[in-house]
């Protein structure tokens, strides 16, 4: 097993010391003097690394287990696959570029600026290809928006399954973003906004992975972007454009944006029909189910982040979003949903984008259930499981935003369950 | 440019110079018979200057009300900065940027390949089942299978009717897919992986008939062309409904949550099938998760029904920092074994020279003790009862304690969930008893 599913022995140590010392209340009282107090050591005396040893850093070696994963059985090949955010990890609320989950329908692809060409047609009076240096001098604006996969904890539909919040939410990343608005391109093209006009969008990639978009939307808070947490987009994330579209499934947010066509109709594409549908009991489907609902999960303590420092003080993190605006509370249950405290909110997050919460408590070693519930701003409250699938039965992959529950044992070690 | 003193001024400004004007007219000398008309053009610059006064005031009032406007949004603005909240929308600019250049017909028709439902959009071209699947086997089967039953986790592209309402249904191109158009375009736009966009219109066409064959929706002979296209019949064409969410979900939900009694117990149904390793190189592998759901505690508003016992994995779990245990006798194997066990506890007791109360009492000569009697312990109610008893701890009491404490005795403050094997408890309460006062 990996450390980051066993705590370091150091860790454990250190706990089993508090513990041993009283761990109740009050600072642990230490038998002999700290030798990393006492003694001189080598970082204190030697010099260190000088400047320009990474011209482009990367993180301390201590922190190399904190990694985007994948499960390698779930897809076909790594080509068109997915793997996940180390969401258990990372703290407060933006997501490392270099660390937020991947999802290519055909490998991710090398496209210089140079060689970077957009286009728009169809009902526009003037189809127009932009180079990136055309992007750049449109004005532009600047938002945090979280991306989510639609298929986001979707093996968890059938039970709990994997033991890991990386892996049951770890399908979602969290970035401020650079770009044009969409609705500025459409103007410059002239392009026929009536509300019962499509904006059909695609990728430069051998998928292309065309989606519709309905204008409404188009016209509101879509944004070309270019930039990602202020640096250029990484080639997993589609360098050197994509399309941000706040709040939706992260299967619109075209990645190597190439071509934008104003149409009469939806498309009806392959990522539109045969994918990221929601199949109900009947079998009948649900298309277009574009907006991510309220969601909630504790990332610490969860399977991966077990608590190793004994009773006492424990501070319980998650994240919450909702596709439809800003989270307005959240609320943390100890003991599997029976009664629910109101967690205390990192910073109010912006608009479709994630928010941090905390619950500040006193563990007093006992097991608990941890689940945590969000609502937003349109009042929606994050369902159970239980009354997800009493509407949806048991047959989606895709727009699973249940309660989710882990299992503290009195050790500290936490699992994915399922509770009644 | 409007000459009208009223349009081309603002409101206030406007007005003076209209009246300056008509001033400077009346004070001109000029022929007699000029009177009238000037009289009258008097008339009329005073009826416009004070119309433009009516107006002016109109101005005014509504610049005032916009200064008030201003006023509020400014402070609005001035909370959102302090808040750190304010953004400003990128400017719209009526008319265009000039930026980006016409799209030449021959770049849209490279690029904008893709078929609507109704079948505009597809190339003039056809394909036949058979030419279909000599296509079909040189470039899809190799994932697909060479009847589109699908290879390894590759699509299945055939079958799976009427299984949409099952746990798993099998969602293929004669099973699910609503469109034909769906199909067409991704083979010829995204297909084959790998060499996406290499295959002509005509290959196109007959590998999608190949695949209507292969969901028996065409018969053999059966040619797909840009003219047939619209007669065949999608299988799940009526499947899909429009998200309903918002009427079926939302305002069932948009309620104020509960806080407090919202179940009366909890019980846990499912573990995680899976535990999820993590090597350091990156990747993940899974392995079935052994444990059993009885294992665990159900929960009441008091908490869990019991703590269960340590790990199940102890080499994993955490080592408590055992506190200096003296050894009565190294060659007793049931006091070795019994100081093995004893491990278990010592994270709250301790036992042996100077021992102190923890977060349990220290144990030294318990075996004999009233229970509830260590001083300066503060016991449970149950164990302060049993101490005004007079109830004794005998080898037979702890042992049946220590299997079951919950149990025992219910109410104990102990968070221990018990020892299940006979040779622990003996071993436990042998090495106890080896603690004298």
């Amino acid at each position: 097993m990996d450390d980051i599913f066993k705590p370091s022995r150091r860790a454990f140590l250190r706990g089993s010391a508090a513990l041993a010392a009283g761990g109740v209340a009050g600072a642990a009282a230490a038998d002999t003097p700290d030798q990393l107090i006492t003694e001189l050591q080598d970082w204190a005396s030697y010099t260190g690394v000088g400047v320009d040893e990474t011209p482009y850093g990367m993180p301390i070696s201590f922190e190399s287990h904190v990694v985007r994963r994948n499960v390698e059985w779930l897809t076909a090949s790594p080509i068109s696959s997915i793997n996940f955010t180390p969401i258990h990890a990372l703290e407060g609320t933006i997501t490392p570029q270099g660390c937020a989950f991947e999802r290519h329908h055909s490998g991710a692809i090398e496209l210089s600026k140079l060689d970077y060409r957009l286009m728009i047609n169809g009902l526009v009076d003037q189809p127009l290809v932009f180079t990136y240096e055309d992007l750049e001098r449109f004005p532009r604006e600047n938002h945090v928006y979280f991306c989510e996969c639609a298929a986001n904890t979707g093996m968890e539909w059938a039970g709990a399954q994997l033991n890991g919040v990386q892996f049951t939410h770890g399908m979602i990343h969290n970035m401020e973003y650079t770009g044009v608005p969409l609705r500025t391109l459409l103007k410059e093209a002239g392009a026929d906004i009536s509300a019962d006009k499509w904006v059909y969008v695609e990728g430069a990639d051998a998928s292309s992975n065309g989606r519709s978009i309905p204008m409404e939307k188009a016209l509101d808070d879509v944004l070309v972007a270019f930039k990602a947490n202020g640096e250029a987009l990484r080639m997993e994330h589609g360098y050197p454009v994509r399309l941000v579209v706040p709040g939706w499934e992260g299967n619109m947010w075209v990645k190597w944006l190439r071509r934008i066509e104003v149409t009469d109709m939806a498309v009806e594409s392959r990522e539109e029909t045969s994918k990221y549908t929601d199949v109900l009991e009947d079998g009948t489907a649900r298309k277009w189910t574009w907006e991510m609902d309220a969601k909630s999960v504790i990332t610490s303590p969860s399977p991966q982040m077990p608590i190793t420092h004994g009773k006492g003080p424990l501070v319980i993190s998650g994240l919450a979003w909702s596709g439809h605006g800003k989270i307005t509370l959240v609320d943390v249950s100890k003991d599997g949903g029976i009664t629910w405290e109101t967690a205390r909110l990192g910073k109010q997050g912006d608009t479709k984008a994630l928010t941090r919460f905390y619950l500040d408590m006193d563990w007093d070693g006992a097991p608990m259930l941890l689940q945590s519930r969000a609502m937003d701003e349109t009042g929606y409250v994050q369902p159970t499981k239980e009354q997800l699938r009493e509407k949806r039965g048991e047959n989606s992959v895709y727009h699973n935003n249940c309660i989710q529950t882990w299992y503290v044992n009195a050790e500290g070690i936490a699992e994915n369950v399922e509770v009644s | 440019m409007s000459k009208s003193p009223n349009l081309l001024l603002p409101a206030l400004g406007g007005t003076a110079l209209v009246l300056g004007v008509a001033f400077g007219l009346m004070n001109r000398d000029y022929a007699a018979d000029k009177i009238d008309t000037l009289e009258m053009r008097v008339d009329q610059v005073s009826t416009q200057a004070s119309s433009a006064a009516e107006k002016a005031k109109v101005e005014a009032a509504r610049a005032a009300e916009l200064e008030q406007q201003v006023a509020e949004i400014q402070a609005a603005a001035a909370k959102q900065v302090a808040g750190g909240t304010l953004a400003e929308p990128a400017p719209q600019i009526e008319g265009r940027y000039g930026l980006g250049r016409a799209a030449l017909a021959e770049e849209i028709a490279a690029w904008d390949v893709d078929v609507l439902p109704d079948g505009r959009g597809l190339p003039e071209g056809s394909g036949d089942v058979w030419t279909g699947e000599e296509v079909f086997v040189d470039y899809c089967a190799s994932c697909h299978g060479d009847f589109a039953e699908g290879v390894d986790n590759w699509p299945v592209l055939a079958g799976g009717f009427d299984t949409l309402a099952n746990e798993d249904p099998v969602k293929t191109v004669g099973s699910y897919w609503p469109y034909l158009s769906t199909v067409w375009d991704y083979v010829h736009r995204s297909m084959p992986f790998g060499s996406a966009g290499t295959l002509t219109a005509d290959e196109t066409y007959a590998i999608v008939a190949y695949i209507l064959y292969s969901n028996d929706m065409v018969d053999d002979d059966f040619v797909l062309s840009n003219e047939t296209f619209n007669d065949v019949e999608m299988h799940n064409a009526e499947g899909f409904i429009v998200d309903d969410r918002a009427d079926v979900e939302y305002a069932e939900w948009s309620v104020e949550p509960c806080m407090e009694s919202c179940k009366d117990e909890v019980s846990i149904t499912m573990r995680s099938v899976f535990l999820v390793e993590t090597p350091p190189e990156g990747g993940s592998n899974s392995v079935m998760n052994p444990a059993k759901v009885d294992d665990l505690p159900s929960f009441t508003a008091a908490g869990p029904s019991f703590i269960p016992a340590a790990a199940t994995k102890p080499a994993e779990a955490p080592a408590p920092q055992v506190t200096e245990v003296a050894v009565a006798d190294d060659g007793d194997a049931l006091l070795k074994h019994g100081e093995k066990v004893f491990r278990k506890c010592s994270a709250c007791h301790a036992v042996g020279d100077g021992a102190k109360n923890k977060v349990g009492p220290q144990l030294n000569g318990v075996m004999g003790r009233i229970m509830g009697s260590v001083e300066g312990f503060g016991y449970s109610n149950v164990f302060a009862e049993a101490n005004a008893a007079g109830k004794v701890w005998t080898p037979e009491e702890m042992a049946a304690f220590l299997a079951k404490p919950k149990s025992y005795i219910k109410g104990t403050k102990m968070a221990f969930a018990g020892l299940k094997k006979d040779e622990d408890l003996d071993a436990i309460t042998a090495y106890l008893a080896s603690f004298a006062e």
